[in-house]
């Protein structure tokens, strides 16, 4: 037997297996099919957790999704440890290992209750009042202590390593929740042979079938139609089924996010399966079934143990088989507990009384409760629970107050009637509207194609229900493109029907009482502290909400938006609809941060981009930065050396004799047509008409408001065609910008742009002996200083593959970049490395370059300029057109602000001291003795150590910099101010000599 | 996710395929150079900022790679046309598809 409150012949898993699980260390036994919940109700145990706030002892309110109450921690081993899992959505597995949260030491002593009895500091609004001050107690006493007291779950503390899997689907219907309604809905579509997804979240469907014993549909138990269709539309080609899967979010034109839980109720989930699967459908219509929620009564200390939903009640016994109590009590303002009370009877339970806060209510239910012989009490109310670890009595008392009556109890059945799930149709951005009848927020105005059909619709009744969810069903399929239906309408035999019950406060925990009438059971809100956030001056329900928290916790107010909401009302004097309802927003319940990410994590986060000479540069043993998405190498280490020592050797070696560096990273744009030159004369600020071919011009490309958006070498291949190089990080919004301009501005020019950045891998060779290393490689190339002069490019073939041979320097020196094919880059560099060799060359990384390029005073655009330098600013005055009609950024350099004095300009800086190395991003001041704040007049841009010069060199952005030369300027720092001289930008050959040297 | 429609492709595709590139029917001066600052101020800097129907530039970046326009409303995100760059801004729009429908 597993557990003692097991009603032999009740529920539907009487042949099942014996599943063992544990809680808080202690063993028990359950079987396969049981939910956490009704495993450990089947065994007597109703307290599972503290709550939030005042660490009161807290039971299983629910059976399903709604569960404020029951959030325990699932333990698989030391890595999967998932907090705050609803017990009563967990399904039980053999071995599951669970853990009660927000406890200490115990769950049945916790120390932390005290803050029950201190519970006044932690009434509405705590957060914003008792937080305010002093300031050092948010240091020592709030963060750590209320912090650690006030909480929920731990997350674990080591990667998930779990993998999730990510689909996308497109259907036409797409049926949300798996009910009577969405079996009927589904069925119609689906008969027509359009595409349909139905989906639901528990294991099984069926919804409320599972506990309405009064269902019949076409001649058979409500639960066991809903099987037979649900395995008739499986078996459908063009139907999809998905249980244990919730829709969490409805997006624009019917995007909905759902996750399937694959292998949480599973023992061993096995490395194969995804932990879960995120769904991401498109569907042409929408049908919403999401049925209702059951509401609790709200009155004093109705949060203890043993406490539930009438619904619930009846899930754990006709699904189930389990008894919630021996001895139970009802507490109603609604029929449909009293179909609990009935099911309970007759399994045997004791129904010690019903107590129904309506006056003179009749019905069928009622009539069949008392000929069952159950003490019906009309016109009462429940005013107290007894009890603290579990309910042991409630005190009964006409609603308009009179004598007192205790009844021993062990359970407590509640219902206040059901509120409709309109979280999704909400979502939509639909409107809802308020029945004033009914008392019920129900779809009004719709924003998509969607339809809610059944208990979300404010529909009563499993016959009215099947009829409205059958036609919807046709009418989606139909509107999705259906052509005709064949009509096999399931037939409602017997029917359950209720509706109304009350919201708020219930007697007894009325006005002018300080009792706990928990409303919203998760954050621990009480009827009381919605009163006082409006007697303190909340008016709206957003306001309300935020003050109290009511609906803030994880279960967003499921149970308690309509009761609060109600509260408010009442006190403001003003009609429910006037006060508002609170949005609802994604997830409908929580998601894991692994069903989100699914595959994009680690390696696969964001793509990794590697140049065709990586390999070598890895098997070298270089040390790698990350460039955007590139690995480029950063230095090449030898035995021994620091990164300082390495970066010193390579920018020797260049200078010396010669260097090897990876370019390939540059961004390549070819530009060819007929009007190719005309439009790089618009894009970019020089002439380019004159051009000759084979030449090569340093291009400098601005924005429309005149400050310098990227740069690069420009070679002319042909009349029609030229080579476009830029920065590393700027190639796509470069090309971006080109394409712009080409399509939308001057779409009157014959021009192609082609990336061509991964097509050719690009080696630098460096230095006085580069000409040397090439040559004997080379083929159909004159490299002579006369054939060949810097600012030049050739095509011809290298190691027998094409190649476009740039001569240009980014170091100072003689220099060269080969453009090869990509898939012949390594091959390429091997062969002109092994020439290196002969020579003393070194491979050289992005560092040294960096260095060597600042020697020389030449800027990187994005390090040295900010998006606010212009080419003046930056000494490039020279690279602009002045005759020039027209280009992008003309009329922005012309601006007032561009052309006026005071400008920061780029300089050189030499520390005082030659030794000492400045921090990019140090701030530049005149006088080092002025008060602070002290006024900056610029800041560092580049800064190296440089064992060329034999000295630190740095470039730096500071204001009428050029009028400054040989100014002493100071830089602030946290150890003491550092002097620096104000010069030209070129630290090493100023003449330029070595470009030929 | 939006559904977009690529007057160039002929095509609804998911948002994801796209770019925003700002505001539409705002044309660079054949006489750059001349403009005055108020004009050059009026062309880069101030844009509509509407709420409820806005022209925009949008591009199919992970499609065709053109540029095109929409017509869009900031209200409920919903595009209302999409049409090809270099059309005339449309002075009918059909009936907003998007409107609230009441069923
Ligand atoms: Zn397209």
């Amino acid at each position: 037997m597993s557990g003692a409150f097991r009603i032999p012949g009740a529920g539907r898993f009487s042949q099942a297996k014996t599943a063992r699980f544990s809680f808080d260390g202690q063993s028990y036994a359950g079987i396969e099919g049981d939910t956490l919940a009704s495993a450990l109700l089947a065994n007597g145990v109703h307290l599972v957790g503290r709550s939030f706030k005042y660490h009161r002892p807290r039971g299983i309110l629910s059976a399903g999704a709604e569960e404020p109450n029951a959030l325990v921690e699932i333990r698989r081993d030391a890595a999967r440890k998932t907090p705050n899992v609803r017990a009563t959505v967990q399904e039980l597995y053999d071995g599951l290992d669970a853990q009660s949260q927000n406890r200490w030491p115990s769950l049945s002593f916790d120390l932390g209750a005290v803050s029950d009895i201190a519970s006044p500091l932690l009434s509405a609004g705590f957060y914003y009042k008792t937080f305010m001050w002093p300031k050092a107690a948010w240091k020592t006493l709030y963060e750590p202590k209320i912090r650690a007291a006030a909480g929920l779950g731990v997350s674990p503390d080591q990667p998930d390593p779990d993998h999730y899997s990510s689909r996308y689907a497109h259907c036409d219907v797409l049926v949300l929740g798996g009910g009577a309604a969405g079996i009927a809905a589904a069925l119609a579509a689906a008969e027509t042979g359009v595409r349909v997804i139905l989906a639901d979240e528990q294991a099984e469907f069926g919804g409320s079938l599972r506990f309405e014993s009064g269902a019949k549909i076409d001649g058979q138990d409500g639960f066991a139609w809903a099987q037979a269709a649900v395995a008739k539309l499986a078996a459908m080609d063009n139907v999809r089924v998905l249980s244990r899967t919730t829709a969490f979010g409805y997006y624009a034109q019917n995007f909905i996010g759902l996750v399937e839980r694959v292998s949480e109720h599973l023992r061993t989930p096995g490395h194969d399966l995804a932990r879960e699967r995120l769904w991401q459908v498109r569907a042409k219509r929408v049908v919403l079934a999401s049925g209702a929620i059951e509401r609790h009564m709200v009155f004093a200390d109705n949060d203890r143990p043993g406490i539930m939903l009438a619904g619930a009640a009846r899930t754990y016994l006709n699904h189930y088989g389990v008894a919630v109590g021996r001895n139970v009590g009802v507490y109603t303002a609604n029929d449909s507990a009293y179909a609990a009370a009935i099911d309970l009877k007759k399994a045997g339970v004791n129904v010690a009384a019903i107590v129904d806060l309506r006056d003179n209510p009749t019905g069928p239910v009622i009539d069949e409760a008392r000929a069952l012989g159950i003490e019906i009490n009309f016109g009462r109310a429940v005013i107290r629970a007894g009890g603290k670890l579990r309910v042991s009595s409630m005190t009964v008392q006409p609603k308009n107050g009179g004598g007192e009556r205790t009844i021993a109890v062990d359970a407590i059945l509640m219902s206040a009637g059901w509120t409709p799930s309109v979280h999704l149709f909400s979502q939509s951005r639909g409107k809802v509207a308020f029945n004033d009848e009914t008392k019920r927020f129900v779809p009004g105005t719709y924003a998509q194609d969607c339809v809610s059909v059944g208990a979300c619709n404010g529909t009563d009744g499993l016959s009215a229900t099947v009829d409205e969810a059958y036609a919807a069903g046709v009418r989606a399929a139909k509107d999705a493109g259906a052509k005709a239906a064949k009509s096999s309408k399931p037939k409602v035999d017997a029917s359950e029907s209720w509706s109304r019950g009350m919201l708020g406060a219930a007697p007894g925990a009325g006005p002018d009482t300080t009792v706990k009438a928990f409303v919203d059971f998760q954050n621990d809100v009480t009827a009381k502290d919605i009163r006082q956030a409006v007697h303190e001056g909340m008016r709206s329900i957003e306001h309300v909400k935020r003050f109290t928290t009511n609906g803030m916790a994880t279960d967003q107010g499921k149970t308690s938006n309509m009761h609060g909401l109600a509260i408010a009302a009442e006190v403001l004097g003003k009609p429910i609809p006037e006060v508002g309802l609170t949005t609802f927003r994604a997830p409908y319940t929580p998601v894991t941060f692994g069903a989100i990410v699914s595959h994009a994590r680690g390696p696969l986060f964001d793509p990794t981009r590697r140049t065709a000479i990586h390999p070598w540069a890895e098997a070298q043993g270089a040390v790698f930065e990350d460039v955007g998405q590139w690995k480029r190498a950063w230095y090449f280490p030898k035995a021994g050396e620091d990164m300082h020592a390495a970066v010193d050797r390579e920018c020797v070696a260049v200078r010396k004799t010669a260097g090897l560096f990876d370019a390939s990273t540059l961004g390549k744009i070819e530009v060819v047509g007929p009007d190719a030159a005309k439009f790089m004369e618009l894009l970019y600020t020089n002439p380019w008409e004159k051009l000759e071919p084979g030449r090569c011009r340093y291009g400098i490309m601005l924005r429309e408001d005149g400050f310098i958006y990227d740069d690069g070498v420009v070679g002319r291949l042909a009349p029609d065609r030229f080579h476009v190089t830029t920065t590393t990080g700027g190639a796509p919004r470069v090309m971006n910008h080109m394409e712009d301009y080409l399509q939308t501005e001057f779409p009157h020019l014959n021009v192609w742009l082609t990336s061509i950045t991964e097509q050719w891998a690009v080696i630098a060779v460096q230095g006085p002996k580069s000409r040397d290393i090439i040559a004997p490689l080379l083929e159909g190339i004159d490299m002579s200083d006369e054939a060949l002069p810097h600012m030049s490019v050739r095509e011809g073939k290298i190691c027998g593959v094409p190649t476009r041979l740039f001569r240009m320097s980014f170091t100072g020196e003689r220099g060269f970049e080969v453009n090869v094919p990509a898939d012949y880059g390594q091959a390429v560099w091997e062969a002109l490395w092994a020439e290196g060799q002969k020579h003393g060359a070194a491979a050289y990384g992005t560092e040294a370059m960096h260095v060597l390029r600042a020697e020389k005073g030449y800027i990187i655009v994005g390090q040295d300029t900010d998006g606010t330098v212009t080419p003046n600013d930056a000494g490039l005055d020279w690279a602009v057109g002045k005759k020039k009609p027209d280009f992008v950024g003309i009329r922005g350099l012309t601006r007032p602000d561009l052309v006026a004095k005071g400008r920061k300009q780029l300089v050189g800086l030499k520390t005082r001291d030659p030794k000492v190395v400045l921090e990019e991003g140090a701030q530049i001041v005149e006088d080092p003795k002025q008060a602070i704040p002290m006024k900056m007049i610029g800041h560092v841009t580049s800064s190296y150590w440089s064992e060329n010069c034999g000295r630190s060199i740095a470039l730096a952005l500071v204001a009428g910099g050029r009028d400054r030369m040989g100014e002493t300027l100071y830089v602030p720092m946290p150890n003491g101010v550092i002097e620096v001289e104000v010069t030209g930008m070129v630290f090493f050959d100023e003449t330029g000599g070595r470009l030929n040297g | 996710m939006l559904l977009i429609r690529c007057p160039y492709c002929e095509e609804e595709r998911p948002e994801l395929e796209f770019r925003n590139a700002g505001e539409a029917h705002i044309a660079r001066s054949a006489n750059m150079a001349g403009e005055s600052d108020d004009d050059f101020e009026k062309f880069f800097f101030i844009r509509s900022n509407p709420k409820g129907i806005i022209y925009e530039r949008w591009r199919h970046m992970h499609g065709c790679a053109r540029f095109f326009n929409a017509v869009r409303d900031t209200v409920t995100d919903k595009f209302v046309m999409t049409y090809k760059a270099g059309e005339p801004k449309p002075t009918k729009l059909p009936k907003n598809s998007n409107e609230v429908v009441a069923k």
